[in-house]
């Protein structure tokens, strides 16, 4: 089980969450963006064995979206950051 | 040596002290025509197809840690090829026609019991979205039969019939040609065939590095030194991304954990695979008497081959509700396998951006019902350079196409 520290409500388990995928950037525009860059933003993943950030989205709870700095090994969560926190 | 009676005659007058090893170990060779990374189902299969069909010789399989070790020996052991669309089902069916005749191919008893799995249905509306499944399958020429409630109820009458189930049984589908293999015995039936065609079987080996010359993939970098390659082929399931990243290219998968759990073992209570979506489970009983049972993915990623409490919760839970008389078993083990999941369900098959090197991943939670047909197709990847007709729809170039092939359905869990 999970212990996920939300930046706003703190510790909550595992359950009240829901796992939001690697953070990446919408190329834009859309018009110019090759079909090979779309498919590389829509599908392509490092899928760290390690160390991973990632967002997820407290969705039983306050349903704020928030970075994790987490080990995909241990599931050790080293730190958890609100958007636009300093990382 | 052939596992025959005469065998077994003479071996019992000699007092079972003549039988070979199932398979060499040797020490690895400077180099090979073709190295294959993974020594699970799918690695093994290719390595036997590469000798058996092709006639290669100068083959290795490279596994980090003991064959069968991942999720070749962490599944459910489920063989069934009840899929959506006609791509899958070519596939799927091409695996459960070599399972088939699997044990007198490798000489080796894989245990096949094709005891049938029923899938099933518990409102009006997935009835609906049942036949309209079972209808492509029967389209796609696979064996399916739509059964109503009373039926399924002939067929496994321990189900929860009762008047206050939660999860009302209004029907559901079958395919009997569907059942279970023993896992070990298909990872050590394809080892000691493709260890008797010559290939070598290098276990306690990691793949640290890829050598690349001229954007051509030339050899590998082990813990056991340094090992030349004609070409390579990735079969590492849960692993392939590291292996990708190792390579110096990324791919449409994320791994996660997979649970699978077995009871203590009981008289037989159950005589096929019972799966239902609702509910999230999938049920069969071993030739030992466990009950084998499964559940969905832990939906983050992760590589740490044990899946968190939660989703056991849930699974044991729509067991215990559809199957109210397992309430007093006690769970024997439980464990989880890393699923390599692609976006869209279906494994990823084909060249690899590097050239020489050649995929067979993406398998997600439903890698072992295709293992004779993932390493065919692998085999024939790395023999002739060539897509064999049945791998080329699951080309990694789908996901630019747009092409994709949505099993969401079809893999049977929820995801």
């Amino acid at each position: 089980m999970l212990l996920m520290p939300c930046p706003w409500c703190g510790p909550r388990d595992e359950p009240e969450f829901q796992f939001g995928g690697e953070p990446a950037t919408r190329p834009i525009p859309a018009a110019e963006v090759s079909d090979q860059r779309w498919a590389d933003y829509l599908y392509l993943r490092t899928n760290e064995k390690g160390f991973h950030r990632e967002l997820w989205c407290h969705a039983g709870g306050c349903g704020q979206w928030f970075l994790v700095e987490r080990d995909t090994v241990t599931h050790v969560i080293h730190r958890t950051l609100k958007p636009g926190e300093p990382a | 040596m052939r596992y025959s009676a005469l065998n077994l005659f003479r071996q019992g007058l000699a007092g079972q002290t003549g039988w070979p090893q199932a398979w060499r170990s040797p020490e690895p060779r400077p180099s090979y025509d073709a190295v294959i990374v993974g020594g699970g189902g799918h690695g093994l299969a290719a390595a036997y197809y590469l000798a058996k069909v092709h006639g290669m010789r100068r083959v290795a399989i490279l596994e980090k840690g003991w064959l069968g070790g991942g999720n070749t020996g962490r599944n459910t052991t489920i063989v069934r090829s009840n899929y959506f669309f006609p791509e899958s089902s070519a596939i799927y069916d091409f695996a459960l026609r070599l399972y088939e005749g699997l044990s007198q191919d490798l000489d080796y008893n894989i245990m096949l019991s094709q005891r049938g799995i029923l899938m099933m249905a518990h409102t009006e509306h997935d009835m609906e979205l049942m036949a309209r499944s079972v209808n492509a399958m029967l389209i796609n020429g696979i064996d399916v039969e739509l059964l109503d409630a009373a039926q399924v109820r002939a067929e496994v009458p321990l189900l929860n019939f009762g008047a206050n189930a939660r999860y009302e049984i209004h029907g559901g589908f079958t395919q009997r040609r569907g059942g279970i293999a023993r896992h070990d015995a298909v990872a050590w039936g394809y080892a000691r065939g493709a260890s008797g065609l010559g290939v070598d079987i290098i276990q306690g080996c990691e793949v640290t590095g890829f050598d690349i010359a001229g954007g051509r993939v030339t050899g590998v970098q082990t813990t056991r030194g340094a090992i030349g390659a004609g070409v390579v082929g990735l079969a590492a399931a849960g692993h392939s991304g590291v292996l990708a990243g190792l390579a110096g290219f990324k791919l449409p998968i994320q791994s996660y954990a997979l649970q699978a759990m077995v009871s203590e073992p009981v008289k037989p209570v159950l005589d096929t695979v019972v799966m239902s979506s609702a509910t999230g489970m999938y049920v069969s009983q071993s030739d030992k008497g466990e009950l084998v049972f499964g559940a969905g993915l832990d939906l983050y990623p992760s590589y740490a081959q044990r899946g968190n409490l939660p989703v056991e919760q849930a699974v044991i839970a729509g067991m215990l509700e559809m199957f109210p008389a397992f309430r007093r078993l006690k769970l024997l083990r439980a464990w989880a396998g890393l699923v390599d999941v692609c976006w869209d369900y279906s494994p990823i098959i084909g060249p690899a951006p590097l050239e020489g090197m050649f995929l067979n991943c993406g398998w997600g939670t439903g890698g072992f019902k295709a293992i004779p047909a993932g390493g065919w197709m692998l085999a024939h990847l790395m023999a002739t350079g060539q897509h064999h007709p049945i791998s080329a729809p699951f080309d990694l170039s789908r996901f630019t196409t747009g092409r994709l092939i949505d099993e969401a359905a079809g893999a049977g869990i929820a995801h």
